[in-house]
């Protein structure tokens, strides 16, 4: 079966400095080039700490950014971004913000309405129809389809953004950040309407977020993100439980748990590398205790180890065997 | 309607409005009115005084009828002004938006383009515009609206460019939607309201303008009357017969103050800023209204005890009460953890400890704030100014908009040392090194002559705690002050607030919505919902057995790292409004465990084992007291 998404060599590179005329006087490279694959069905999730990218990569995913370089096939079929509507139809995106992704001047009908008009050219009665078929399905009553954004909390409001994304059809969605603005008695409502969605839909998930303990409860496979690139690729259940990448390590040690004593895993002088003047090599050479002369050649390429994790590392933390988690 | 509601809260505003509608209603009917013909001389009846036998005004210098020529001239000004504006609108605001829209080399491009048109002083270029048209109303218009399209179009550019990078233009754009229809239907709905502020504070101007033009006889040609030319003709007679100055020149004066005194109504009605009550200065300390007496002071060894405090927002005739009534007590070395969801009341409780509420809306109500020996609460701004900063500090979730962006980091700790401890300024220098090396910022030496802008968050963060330890404080009041931080970094802060509170014997209030922080640094913890404790106690015992039904839900619906893929046991519902609670628990509703008792009277804060509380009639019983297996979380 074609995957649903698969990312090759994809990546986004920004002017800074820009003048009326000629080249730009700097280049940042905000993704390193991707490869990447997401099977149908399937959730993964990106995980990364700020400014590594994540966004970035969403954006070019559904058209809102153009590719410096890469491609991207969604269900076998390249994408030209000649045509946003286009990606409209194949994929969806749901915003970190609930309510600033919702124009405040109207009506919560009207915003739902956008993409069954302009996507699929629907009537008003079919368009009705649907609507509130998706509004069941998010648990939302009808009646606030004649509201305005600002009436909701920040929990109902991305239900409404949830439900615009399936509004559109699209098999796959984009998450960027989707819980991060709420509560958590909240995020765990909308999490678990994900997931109930995800069944009832056979939808397919791209989970972004900074929040480690999320991910890993939602997605089956998770790739972490570095400095815009990816180190390692693996299944949700063991990145975090038993990580290979040193900079994996360094996340899952920092998270806060109870029950777990405060330890300071860096030291203080560690500063996160400079996106103007990168480092050569890894980008997490300076910050890593296993760093070798080798590490400050070339970038260690994302190769497949023998336990089928992806890793971007050359002197990878050993596989422990699952016995010890 | 609440638009015409707030603009008559404006009274000079509603006078504007009056006497506009007054002034338009008479322009309006003037051909209805028995007049004279406001352009038939009669030079034998020239100069007339008002009042007279030759009408109402009188007459000018060649007989005619001033009143009549006075109600003709103010429709045509009024109606040049008003076209004026709107085409200076439509055309400024369509370019403004679509620079801000589209951005790059159009935005450039166009801007550079009506900034050169406003390198020119607007009434020589009004000037030339008419030299090159030739003289007439008409073209009087059409140079008055030319030199007023580049107001708008910065302005409608400025707040298009913000609205062209919300989030809900790329849903538009995701939804199939094409430049044109987003313009139309998502940026333009949310201008609109600018360009009706800035038309309404610009219509003044545009009407004295084309007076000038016409006064300079480049506008209204002989005979058409309209108030600049009828000026312009009296100049000859302003000694002799003065009133054929002053009666156009009054009715310019009514008519451009109250467009001015209205406009500036409209604006303040429609400007979100303005009506969210940013620009009002809130107090230099909250507002007290005690309406009982505060509690006695426990004597205990309590370096901070909040007893019975209740914090209230009085937002018109709405009461929030944000904080309903929290005790808590702070010994010295100790961290003190403060959990809940937004709203549920804790920043607002930490900044009610120095008086530091917005008022208005802020009102504390009741209760007492024991520090040092005295009642905060209610004191003098003397007396809190002197505390706070140096004794009693503050970090605050977002270090970017506490630092002073134009001020080194190094001027804004000397001046947080300066302002309670006069230290000649080289030595509030080196004791300023000193903080940032306590609080491990590399390089401290250099470092102290960057600009907030210059430093990541995590180094930012760490400069907000060292201003705050800058007086060897008493007590940190610290509001989720790791919140904004990527996890790697926030483990660097919380290790680094844990040493320095075993250094300095720091106590510290630490509010958070991570039990997981709570957990590795805190030794107590106080849970709260709608503004009020629900449980407190030893933070490893709450944390292995809550005994109250939210702090046990709450902790059920945070994913845990480490437990792989699962469904999570989610709270249904949303935490209850704080203007309207409910009688009993605020939890109930929510609770699978409520009963008929819940939902009436105040449940009470009770004794729940050793140095355990909780606010709940059925809550999980005590555990047994056995110390061992009780764990120091924070060791």
């Amino acid at each position: 079966m074609t995957p649903a998404l698969k990312l090759t060599g994809l990546a986004k590179s920004f002017p800074v400095g820009k003048r009326l005329f000629g080249p730009p006087r700097a280049v940042v490279r905000a993704v390193q080039p991707v490869t990447l694959t997401v099977e149908r069905g399937e959730t993964l999730g990106i995980v990364g700490e700020s400014g590594c990218g994540k966004s970035t990569l969403a954006r070019m995913l559904v058209g809102l950014l153009e590719p410096s370089e890469g491609r991207i096939e969604i269900e076998g079929a390249p994408l030209d971004t000649a045509d946003p509507a286009a990606f409209g139809r194949k994929i969806q995106y749901v915003f970190q913000d609930p309510v600033s992704s919702l124009n405040p001047r109207k009506t919560i009908r009207q915003i739902m309405e956008a993409p069954r008009r302009h996507l699929h050219g629907l009537g008003r009665a079919a368009r009705a129809a649907r609507i509130a078929e998706i509004f069941a399905a998010v648990n939302l009553r009808e009646d606030f389809l004649d509201r305005y954004p600002h009436e909701f909390s920040g929990g109902q409001a991305q239900r409404i953004g949830i439900a615009r994304a399936l509004a559109a059809d699209a098999r796959i969605l984009i998450l960027d950040e989707p819980v991060s603005a709420l509560d958590v008695s909240v995020q765990a409502q909308v999490l678990n309407l994900l997931a109930d969605l995800k069944a009832e839909f056979g939808l397919t998930y791209l989970f972004i977020s900074h929040d480690l303990a999320v991910v890993e409860a939602v997605s089956d496979r998770v790739a972490v993100l570095y400095f815009g690139a990816v180190v390692e690729v693996g299944p949700a259940d063991r990145v975090f439980a038993r990580p290979r990448h040193p900079y994996t390590r360094l996340l899952a040690e920092s998270a806060p748990v109870v029950g777990r004593a405060l330890t300071a895993p860096e030291a203080p002088e560690t500063e996160l590398p400079d996106p103007l003047n990168p480092p050569s090599g890894c980008a997490f050479r300076a910050r890593c205790p296993r760093a070798t002369a080798e590490c400050g050649t070339v970038p260690p390429p994302l190769e497949r180890q023998e336990d089928g994790v992806w890793l971007a590392c050359y002197n990878p933390l050993p596989p422990t065997p699952p016995a010890e988690a | 309607m609440s638009f015409l509601r707030l603009l008559a809260r404006n009274r000079l505003a509603l006078a504007g409005l009056v006497v506009m509608a007054a002034v338009v209603v008479l322009a309006l009917i003037t051909p209805l009115l028995p007049l004279a013909d406001p352009d038939v001389t009669n030079t034998a009846d020239r100069f007339e005084r008002p009042f007279g036998a030759a009408g109402l005004l009188g007459t000018d210098h060649l007989g005619r009828d001033l009143l009549s020529r006075l109600l003709h001239g103010t429709r045509l000004s009024l109606a040049v002004g008003f076209a004026a504006a709107l085409i200076a609108a439509t055309i400024g605001a369509a370019i403004g938006i679509v620079a801000g829209y589209y951005g790059g080399r159009i935005d450039n491009v166009i801007m550079r383009g009506v900034d050169m048109l406003m390198a020119f002083p607007y009434i020589l270029l009004a000037l030339a515009i008419v030299a090159a048209l030739g003289p007439g109303l008409m073209n009087a218009l059409i140079a008055v609206a030319a030199v007023n399209i580049p107001f708008f179009a910065r302005n409608i550019r400025g707040v298009t460019v913000s609205i062209a990078n919300r989030e809900f233009v790329d849903a538009a754009r995701l939804s199939g939607m094409g430049d044109a229809r987003i313009i139309l239907t998502e940026v333009l709905p949310n201008v609109i309201p600018v360009i009706v502020i800035a038309m309404s504070t610009t219509v003044g101007w545009m009407i004295l303008e084309t007076a000038g033009l016409s006064f300079l006889g480049l506008g209204s040609q002989p005979p058409q009357a309209d108030l600049g030319s009828m000026l312009g003709e009296a100049r000859s007679a302003l000694i002799s017969n003065p009133h054929t100055s002053i009666v156009p020149g009054a009715m310019i004066l009514v008519i451009v103050m109250a467009i001015n005194l209205l406009g500036d109504g409209v604006r303040d009605a429609l400007d979100p800023r303005l009506k969210s009550g940013a620009l009002s200065r809130p107090m230099p300390t909250t507002l007290v209204r005690r309406e009982t007496p505060p509690p006695a002071p426990a004597a205990d060894d309590a370096v901070l005890e909040i007893a019975g405090l209740k914090t209230e927002f009085h937002v018109r005739d709405r009461v929030y009460r944000a904080v309903g009534g929290v005790d808590l007590s702070l010994k010295p070395g100790e961290c003190l953890g403060i959990i809940g969801e937004s709203g549920s009341g804790k920043s607002v409780t930490a900044l009610s400890v120095m008086g530091l509420v917005a008022s208005p809306p802020g009102v504390i109500t009741g209760g007492r704030v024991q520090f040092d020996g005295q009642d905060l609460i209610g004191a003098p701004y003397e007396v809190l100014r002197r505390m706070r900063g140096d004794r009693v500090a503050y970090i605050f979730q977002d270090p970017l908009s506490t630092l002073h962006p134009l001020y080194t980091v190094g001027a804004q700790l000397v001046e947080a040392v300066r302002a309670h401890h006069p230290t000649p300024r080289a030595e509030a220098r080196a004791h300023a090194i000193e903080l940032l090396r306590a609080v491990r910022i590399p390089n401290a030496e250099s470092r102290i002559d960057s600009y907030p802008h210059e430093l990541s968050g995590g180094m930012r963060q760490r400069v907000g705690i060292a201003m705050a330890l800058a007086n060897d404080p008493e007590v940190i009041i610290a509001d989720e002050p790791t919140t904004a931080l990527d996890v790697t970094v926030q483990a660097q802060i919380l290790s680094l607030l844990d040493d320095l509170r075993r250094e300095r014997g720091l106590a510290i209030v630490f509010i958070t919505h991570d039990f997981g922080v709570v957990a590795q640094l805190c030794d107590r913890v106080a849970v709260m919902y709608a503004g009020r404790i629900v449980e407190a106690g030893p933070a490893a015992a709450i944390l292995t057995a809550p005994a109250h039904p939210y702090t046990a839900r709450l902790m059920a619906c945070v994913p845990e790292l480490g437990g792989g893929r699962r469904h999570l046991a989610a709270i249904p519902g949303l935490p209850p409004a704080v203007d309207r609670l409910p009688a009993g628990c605020a939890f109930a509703e929510r609770c699978d465990k409520a009963q008929a008792a819940c939902r009436q009277g105040d449940i009470p804060l009770v004794a729940h084992g050793p140095g355990r509380s909780v606010r709940c009639i059925a809550p999980e019983p005590a555990p047994e007291p056995a110390p061992d297996t009780v764990t120091e979380a924070a060791e």
